[in-house]
């Protein structure tokens, strides 16, 4: 049955894999980043591979159609430009209104484009991969959003790439203020391991007056994501250990399913 | 030894492991991503040497982990549990008979997931579970159960074409010719 090279190999193999579980975290993250770097070849294939399509159909559409799109392009930029001196006319008002009443001038925020390169192959963590990394100023525990509400915050920096811990993941807590008269707030806890869109809303006080509908948005504790960036809505509420604190189901603002591109925001100011 | 049958195993188990990450079409259609290395091992570990499978389980476990938000080298001893104990009881096996590889398949595809997940839970880690995790375990066991065959048969025909194919012996042998002389 067994034999001495099967002892050999299960202890070799059982020790190796202890001595890789029992190392300190900083030496851990780094191995696991430069053996993460043996896909980089990969990922440039991956990347052809999906740029083909598109520089197919660069090579087939038509000329009329394209005058056509910069025809719409151009008077969508018009509107955009309006817009864009209105917006600055409010933000002059906005600033001499904050100056006035002495707060802190909020710096504009300083965001990175990023797109998703890879999905945790695991079923029991949320996670994604973004094709951003230290080269190009990232580091741990920045907020990560879209144009629609807050995604994520950067859990692990290599080179190239980082890795990004979703809403909803027990990793990421997130302190969020539900958008009411009384300004209830409570973490967004961990999600469902299927239904990735709805979120636990926790430690909420026992007399929340919380209605399906409302709006959620990050508080600005806790020292990693900024006041005001959407998290999603409320969907329905419950009182829990002896109605001690409420627990509210949020349905995210982000489809976490369907991302592609997402923002990184570098200089996040906490007020 | 055959090195091609190791070098196609390690190399396969690189691009699954990429391919898993890359692709969410299952987890989007299905709620859970389906793993390929647990049905792997099962080919590596009725099919090759310790070796082999030591080098699968080590490797396989480190590339998973590093894309994974797993401690590294978590994914390492349930993929080595599985393949060990095959390994070492395969002459028991009908490995031959595609139901036995079948039934393997599917224990392994439903061992592995569990046994990481447990592995989590010891080390005090807090991976996201519930009442899906019942669904994504029965995903993740009956996906690995329909890759089974494709596996096989894939490697089969990947030995067939590119590996050097046992030489079958001619039942001839010259001591044994009857000379029949002239009557």
């Amino acid at each position: 049955m067994f034999r001495k090279k099967h002892y050999l190999a299960l202890g070799v193999v059982t020790l190796l894999a202890v001595l890789i579980l029992s190392l300190p975290p900083r030496a851990s993250s780094h191995l696991k980043l430069a053996i993460g770097s043996w896909f980089l070849p990969l990922f440039g294939l991956a990347n052809r591979g999906e740029q083909l399509p598109a520089d197919l159909a660069d090579t087939v559409l038509p000329r009329r159609e394209l005058l056509q799109q910069i025809n719409r392009l151009r008077q969508t930029n018009e509107v955009l430009l309006v817009q864009v001196l209105q917006a600055a006319a409010s933000q002059r008002e906005n600033d001499r209104l904050h100056a006035l009443l002495a707060w802190q001038q909020q710096a504009p925020w300083k965001l990175k484009l990023a797109n998703i390169v890879l999905r945790d192959p695991a079923n029991w963590w949320r996670t994604v991969q973004i094709d951003l990394g230290s080269r190009d100023g990232l580091r741990e525990n920045l907020p990560v959003l879209t144009p629609q509400g807050l995604v994520g915050r950067v859990s692990a920096v290599g080179l190239t790439r980082s890795q990004v811990v979703l809403i909803g993941d027990p990793k990421c807590r997130v302190s969020a203020v539900v958008d009411n008269p009384a300004r209830d707030t409570g973490i967004i806890g961990v999600s469902g391991p299927v239904e990735a869109s709805l979120v636990e809303l926790t430690y909420l006080s026992g007399n929340a007056s919380l209605k399906p509908g409302q709006n959620v948005f990050t508080s600005g504790l806790g020292g990693i994501f900024p006041r005001g960036i959407p998290v999603g809505q409320v969907v329905d509420s419950r009182t829990v250990e002896f109605e001690l604190y409420t627990e509210a189901r949020v349905k995210l603002a982000v489809n976490l399913g369907a991302l592609e591109q997402v923002w990184v925001l570098l200089n996040p100011t906490l007020n | 030894m055959n090195l091609l049958q190791p070098i196609l195993i390690l190399a396969a188990a690189f691009l699954v492991v990429f391919g898993e990450a890359l692709f969410p079409t299952l987890r989007l259609c299905l709620g859970a991503q389906v793993d390929l290395l647990p049905v792997l091992m099962v080919y590596a570990a009725l099919n090759t040497e310790l070796v082999t499978v030591s080098l699968l389980a080590v490797l396989g476990g480190l590339w998973f982990d590093s894309l994974s938000a797993n401690p590294l080298g978590t994914s390492i001893l349930p993929l080595y549990a599985v393949g060990f104990l095959i390994c070492v009881r395969r002459d028991l096996i009908l490995r031959e008979l595609a139901f036995a590889r079948l039934v393997l398949g599917t224990v392994a595809s439903a061992v592995v997931p569990a046994l990481s997940v447990l592995l989590l839970l010891t080390a005090g880690k807090q991976p996201l579970l519930g009442w899906g995790s019942l669904w994504q375990w029965a995903v993740m066991t009956a996906g690995g159960a329909a890759a089974t065959p494709l596996i096989f048969t894939l490697f089969d025909w990947c030995n067939r074409a590119f590996g050097y194919q046992i030489r079958t012996e001619t039942s001839f042998r010259p001591d044994r010719e009857i000379r029949r002389g002239r009557l």
